[in-house]
């Protein structure tokens, strides 16, 4: 037991916890193998990854780092980077339909009409800035008084 | 063994150096916090993902799309009861899984520096542990990505969507569950050392770094704080909220239907008894009009025996009415009032009560999903319908006419609509 733990660095169900989940991953990665474009799947569990750890992640840490700086008081930079912050999170996530990438299709599907997630997206935004700028000003008032 | 030294002592400049990363937030009980929260979360997303799975009945006929028997042995008889239990469970899934994102953002956010540790391993016991962590990070985008992607019908990938989330998912539950065994020591110590929820307590001008941990999380020189933790957990929450408002009316339906501003699926096409989703219209499944025309007949089998029916012929038969939902793997549901024949009428007809199962068959010519096979269970409820009216009018040509399959808590696509044949399994 000692001998294991000098050599492999850590406890036995260390090693035992990660053979049976490796063992486990293993199996489904075996069942994708023969599946329809295999290599597509990979390429999408990589690049997914490499998109947030290298891209996305950078990039928002970097817009925040900026903004942060150029912020005139620590106290404003909260009022910007909250309803920033949630418009982004709502187009990350919806940006097909709100970037009308997928809306046809939609269409194609359904026979309904999918249209306007980006008018309503942009109100939402307003709104998110107009409450913050709202408690920004209250806020400060109070602050002051 | 010693595996540093394969790497120089110096870590090359850039995010490996110590005092790259300057949140004074990160440190252990940040990450744990954030960590058990979406334990919670993930927990009953795979669970409904995987019961998902089951409600398909991938063990009948040619209900499997995840290649027969190359599927975990975790299905069984999916309940009949209670008949929203599938809205239920696509609605937790779909909805959870997407309100879950902004905590796995700010969760990877808190661990980002683990990423460029240095030197990269030092043990066995690290090389092995960050593969682990790689299909961890690497599934969990997977899933929410490709499950946000096919709920929006934005199909930019080439495979096949349920096989490559079905797989997907196992490598993401082997990966969390290690992951949650071997940090869940962290975990504890980190509660135990600054409490669960004391953090929360700090205004900004308390919001020092926790001490310096041997995992690097906490910034080694860290710059002032411009948020607190309890800022850091309400912004989540605030993305999370607004998701859900955002997502969960196509679920609920009602009021809170117009409520989803961003929601692909709650559109209300036109008005009338027929104003209500549709999955796939005729035009999209390539059903013709004479197809559906005076020369429909339904055919009812059992073995080699086939008897034909004119939807006149079914609407003499004992008519029943139930209201169920109809309940997308996509997340969006809508419960309307169906009138048509029993399933155990027709069983009866039939002379096949006593049927292992039903094989359904649409209309529709091509594609996977043209066909579904029923349990008896399923066929043999008293609210399993062949359907041909819906909140008392004839169904419309996108809703399935002249006949559509209706059943309690079954997934949406096994709904089949314009039935052509209902071909029942003797028990041998």
């Amino acid at each position: 037991m000692k001998r294991l733990r000098e050599h492999y660095g850590d406890t036995p169900l260390h090693l035992l916890a990660h053979l049976a989940a490796l063992a486990l991953a293993g199996f489904a990665v075996l069942q994708l193998v023969g599946s329809r474009a295999v290599g597509n799947i990979a390429l999408w569990f990589l690049g997914a990854v490499i998109l947030h750890d290298f891209l996305l992640l950078p990039f928002y840490a970097g817009i925040d780092r900026v903004g942060s700086r150029l912020a005139r008081s620590v106290r404003a930079v909260n009022y910007l980077r909250v309803p920033l912050a949630l418009s982004a999170l709502l187009l990350l996530v919806y940006f097909p339909v709100i970037l009308s990438r997928s809306t046809s299709t939609l269409d194609g599907v359904s026979g309904a009409q999918h249209s306007g997630f980006l008018g309503r997206w942009l109100l939402v935004t307003a709104a998110l800035f107009v409450v913050s700028a709202v408690l920004y000003v209250v806020r400060g008032r109070r602050a002051a008084a | 063994m010693n595996l540093a030294r394969l790497f120089p002592a110096t870590a090359p400049p850039g995010p490996f150096r110590p005092g790259f990363f300057k949140s004074p937030l990160r440190g252990p009980w940040l990450t744990a916090i954030l960590g058990s929260l979406l334990l919670v979360a993930m927990t009953i997303v795979a669970l409904t993902g995987f019961l998902s799975h089951a409600a398909y009945m991938p063990d009948l006929g040619r209900n499997a799309i995840v290649p027969a028997g190359a599927d975990l042995p975790l299905t069984f008889g999916w309940p009949l009861h209670p008949s929203w239990l599938y809205a239920l469970n696509q609605g937790l899934h779909v909805t959870l899984g997407i309100i879950v994102i902004p905590l796995v953002l700010a969760k990877l956010w808190s661990v980002i520096p683990r990423l460029f540790a240095w030197p990269p391993v030092a043990t066995p016991a690290m090389a092995i542990e960050r593969l682990a962590i790689g299909l961890l990070v690497s599934s969990a985008v997977f899933q929410l990505a490709t499950g946000v992607a096919d709920a929006q019908n934005y199909y930019l990938f080439k495979f096949n969507f349920v096989v490559a989330h079905y797989y997907g998912a196992i490598v993401f539950v082997a990966s969390m569950a290690v992951h949650v065994i071997v940090k869940m020591p962290v975990v504890l110590r980190a509660y135990s050392e600054r409490g669960v929820l004391a953090p929360l307590r700090d205004d900004l001008a308390h919001t020092v770094p926790e001490p310096r941990d041997e995992d690097g999380l906490v910034a080694a020189e860290p710059a002032a704080p411009s948020i607190t933790r309890r800022g850091l957990l309400g912004l989540v929450g605030a993305g999370s909220g607004l998701l859900l408002v955002a997502t969960a009316g196509q679920t609920i339906g009602g009021p809170l239907r117009r409520l989803a501003f961003l929601a692909p699926r709650a559109e209300q096409p036109g008005s009338g008894p027929n104003a209500f989703q549709v999955n796939k219209t005729a035009m999209g499944a390539g059903i013709k009009p004479k197809m559906t025309g005076a020369d429909y007949r339904l055919t009812v089998g059992l073995g080699n025996r086939t008897q034909a029916f004119s939807r006149e012929d079914l609407l003499g038969m004992p008519q029943r009415t139930e209201t169920l939902p109809i309940a997308c793997v996509e997340g969006w549901s809508t419960t309307q009032t169906w009138t048509g024949v029993p399933l155990a009428e027709l069983a009866r007809v039939a002379g096949a009560t006593g049927a292992r199962a039903v094989l359904v068959e649409s209309l529709q010519p091509a594609g996977i999903l043209n066909q579904a096979t029923l349990s008896r269970d399923q066929f043999s409820d008293d609210r399993a319908l062949l359907a041909l009216k819906v909140n008392g009018a004839d169904l419309s040509l996108d809703h399935g006419y002249p006949a559509r399959i209706i059943v309690p808590a079954l997934p949406g696509v096994h709904n089949t609509k314009w039935v052509k044949a209902l071909t029942f399994e003797s028990k041998a």
